[in-house]
């Protein structure tokens, strides 16, 4: 833990940041865009994983454990969305949400 | 001291997670972005858990934002700014946003979480983490840790084969 700096300062952190993610995927109409959005998200997730763990129950080692986790799902989720969207991206040269009709039915 | 450089780490990652949500330069904001995770970083290294800092490090600053910044350079012209948000939708979203953290904040500060003493904080080890990983026992992870292998291995193939499919297509119809 940080000496003089309690758990309430890092939560209200990392819930600020969790929200700018929100904003930021509700604004943007680019794909790539959306997904760094998503990246603010699960960074402000795995932040709190760790601090709970560190504050609360300093002896566990779950809350650091699944934010390693998280971090490993983040980079195969962001691997597989950039190559779908590079792939669409040769369909219909256009990253914008609005030009995505292929699959609507 | 260590209030002071976790003050300053907080701001600079919220003033720039605003800058990376709206700049309306891709390559701009994928820096920002990259700014914000050095700071998480940063707090990882400051409440002792120097591993999960290392792999915040090289996974995120070295891995994630590389294959951003090319895959950007791939699908879009850099100098073509994005089209800018109707005000209407930027209010909504933030008032959207401010609700959300003013509810949650005040969630936070009113419940009572049970304060360890200073004393009791430890590093968490590379060593422990290690044992923690590969042992099936009480309080091993072996379990998810395979499962995140398979995970990423199948991640990795479906990148390439969905990357790829396209050219594959290409061929296809060339051949008939």
């Amino acid at each position: 833990m940080i000496a003089g700096v309690s758990i309430y300062e890092i939560l209200t952190v990392s819930t600020i940041i969790f929200f700018i993610g929100i904003y930021g995927f509700v604004t943007r109409k680019n794909l790539i865009a959306m997904l760094m959005s998503v990246e603010l998200i699960l960074n402000s997730a795995a932040l709190n994983f760790v601090i709970i763990n560190k504050y609360l129950f300093p002896e566990a080692l779950g809350g650091a454990m699944f934010s390693i986790f998280i971090i490993a799902v983040a980079a195969a989720e962001t691997a597989l969305a950039l190559a779908i969207i590079i792939n669409l991206y040769r369909l219909i040269m256009s990253l914008k949400t609005d030009d995505l009709e292929t699959m609507k039915f | 001291m260590e209030r002071i450089i976790f003050y300053i780490i907080a701001i600079l990652m919220i003033v720039f997670a605003v800058m990376s949500v709206s700049s309306r330069n891709l390559m701009r904001s994928i820096i920002y972005l990259l700014f914000v995770l050095l700071g998480i970083a940063g707090i990882y290294f400051m409440i002792e858990f120097f591993f999960l800092g290392a792999v915040q490090l090289t996974v995120y600053a070295g891995g994630i934002i590389i294959l951003y910044v090319n895959s950007i350079m791939l699908v879009e012209k850099i100098n073509n700014p994005l089209p800018s948000v109707p005000f209407g939708r930027k209010f909504l979203a933030g008032a959207v946003a401010l609700a959300g953290i003013i509810l949650t904040l005040i969630a936070v500060w009113s419940y009572n979480f049970v304060n360890i003493a200073e004393s009791q904080a430890k590093e968490t080890s590379v060593k422990e983490v290690g044992h923690a990983f590969l042992s099936y026992g009480d309080k091993g992870y072996i379990l998810p840790f395979e499962l995140i292998t398979m995970l990423l291995l199948a991640a990795m193939v479906g990148a390439i084969v969905i990357a790829k499919s396209g050219k594959f297509n290409e061929n296809k119809e060339q051949n008939q």
